[in-house]
């Protein structure tokens, strides 16, 4: 899933300086589950605004509101009455919903209360790691299941670069070298000599370099 | 494949070669490259220019070649994947190419977090034994990257490839050099070697395999300054071993400096009798000035002379 960590409150508040009613808009997906901008945090970010609005001797009206889900054009509809009477938008979503939300009210000012930062999962209460780069021809099964794109500093597909030592990657000792982490699972394996064959270079043309991508799945689209 | 690499003669004709780094400097001006150059022509064969090491800005590497050139010492462009996608390596190989310069070394290079612009965008766009195979393949088949023909004046350089033999997992080490060897790679250099044991090790593998057979190892070396120096390496570089003892024979060293040319002569020594190393690279970080002495002493002086 998608992690983003809230932007801290003084930079939301600089966004929306010269607003007197805010919408907060939460978004019940990822960020909810990487307890980031669900239902509980957005109630809490809008009234520490208030709060800190208050104490500024400026006080900030605010309005909540959570999404199902912001990344999906049905489920912000239901915004249109609440974003009327207010000066902006504040969306705790990932940029998906940020851009949703502006592009569905394009003459209202909508800020991002979040830094979308990964694609990742989490490895213990309150831990998430980046886990793929989304980089569009998975080449996981070369790699015994672990990502060198992302995983990997140097994102190196025929590794491990010299910098590895004692399994852990050349730039801190708390990350792991992922092509310790590869060699190990392929050893156990039995398939270290897939790890001789020379990897070609990546066609990065399916990544983000190729441009916004787009998938179609005609099967269910209507009309 | 021969090219016109002075070191590729050299090693090919079975010399014992000779490599020294050069650093180039944080500013705009050759002047400290041109006089290390001069210092360094007749003692070492070839040198390395450095491509922003530890991602510190610092004079481009084939403009340094230029210079170095220019003074009469062959030089060896170091290309990292940090910094280019193969748009601009193959283009700036081209260039260098057209300046004269004969020999590549291929690295994944330092990531950028060492450096002294740690919130850069890095590229890795390929890796170092990618950048090797491509450059085999634009030399040898006249193909850019891509696969597209080179109609002509295809670079034509000798090809090297670094291997650490400090790094883990230390058994993958010896596999992973065949592998640039596999890619193309002519000779290799490898880390400064402090643990000698463990590298006497490597060799053994190397030999096992017979990859001593297919390309050119030269053993990388560096003179220490003082035992702060030493235990810097050993504590805070990844991928470098450096024994105990040799920090202890620095700190109890009258003159540190002296010392720390002593024990470079003495493993350059030692290295020449390990079956299946074909030479030095002399790695004087900011010290480029002892290079001669060690060279001397070390009984590789004078260079032999090729065509
Ligand atoms: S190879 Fe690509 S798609 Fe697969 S996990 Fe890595 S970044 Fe994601
Ligand atoms: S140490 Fe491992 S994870 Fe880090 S850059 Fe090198 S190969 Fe990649």
């Amino acid at each position: 899933m998608i992690i983003a960590q809230q932007k801290p409150i003084k930079d939301i508040a600089a966004m929306i300086a010269d607003c007197k009613k805010v919408l907060l808009v939460g978004c019940a997906g990822c960020v909810t589950v990487c307890l980031s901008g669900g239902e509980k945090e957005t109630e809490v970010l809008a009234s520490s605004l208030r709060i800190m609005r208050r104490l500024q001797g400026n006080p900030l009206e605010t309005v909540t509101y959570t999404a199902t889900r912001q990344c999906d054009p049905e489920y912000i509809e239901a915004l249109e009455n609440l974003v009327k009477n207010v000066d902006a938008v504040v969306s705790l979503a990932c940029g998906v919903g940020v851009q949703y939300i502006a592009e569905r009210f394009h003459d209202k000012w909508v800020v991002p209360a979040q830094n979308t930062m990964f694609v990742g999962g989490s490895t213990a209460h309150g831990v998430w790691e980046e886990r793929c780069g989304l980089c569009g021809d998975c080449i996981l099964h070369r790699t015994g299941g672990i990502c060198p794109i992302i995983r990997c500093s140097k994102s190196i597909l025929n590794g491990p670069c010299g910098g590895s030592q004692y399994g852990k990657c050349e730039i801190s000792k708390d990350v792991d070298c992922a092509w310790q982490l590869i060699y190990d699972r392929m050893k156990a394996l039995g398939k270290l000599d897939k790890l001789l064959e020379i990897q070609p270079p990546k066609d990065w043309s399916k990544s983000r370099d190729g441009g916004p991508r787009k998938a179609i799945r005609e099967d269910v689209m209507i009309g | 494949m021969k090219t016109e690499s002075k070191l590729q003669k050299l090693l090919d004709s079975g010399h014992f070669a000779v490599t020294a780094e050069i650093g180039p400097p944080k500013h705009a001006s050759a002047h400290g490259i041109r006089h290390h150059a001069h210092m360094l022509k007749d003692y070492v064969d070839a040198t390395n220019i450095t491509d922003c090491q530890t991602a510190i800005v610092r004079l481009s590497s084939i403009a340094s070649a230029v210079h170095i050139l220019d003074c009469g010492l062959e030089p060896i462009v170091q290309m990292t994947c940090r910094d280019r996608n193969r748009i601009a390596i193959q283009s700036d190989l081209l260039g260098a190419y057209s300046l004269g310069v004969r020999n590549l070394l291929c690295l994944s290079g330092d990531h950028q977090k060492f450096g002294n612009e740690p919130s850069a965008k890095n590229v890795y766009d390929i890796d170092s034994i990618q950048l090797i195979y491509l450059m085999r393949r634009m030399r040898d088949e006249k193909l850019f990257f891509s696969g597209e023909p080179i109609k002509e004046h295809e670079p034509r350089f000798f090809i090297g490839a670094v291997a650490n033999p400090f790094a883990d997992p230390f058994e993958f080490r010896v596999a992973r050099l065949e592998k640039k060897v596999e890619a193309g790679a002519e000779f290799i250099q490898t880390q400064c070697i402090f643990d000698m044991e463990r590298f006497e090790r490597f060799m053994e593998m190397v030999r096992e395999r017979g990859i001593h057979e297919r390309v050119h190892i030269l053993a990388g070396v560096t003179p220490l300054k003082s035992w702060r120096a030493a235990k810097y390496l050993q504590t805070s570089v990844s991928g470098m071993i450096v024994p105990d003892d040799i920090v202890e024979r620095l700190k109890k060293a009258e003159d540190p400096k002296r010392e720390g040319i002593e024990i470079c002569i003495e493993q350059i020594k030692h290295i020449r009798n390990i079956p299946g190393v074909h030479g030095v690279h002399i790695m004087a970080i900011a010290w480029e000035e002892v290079v001669p002495e060690i060279v001397e002493r070390s009984g590789l002086f004078p260079r032999p002379k090729v065509e």
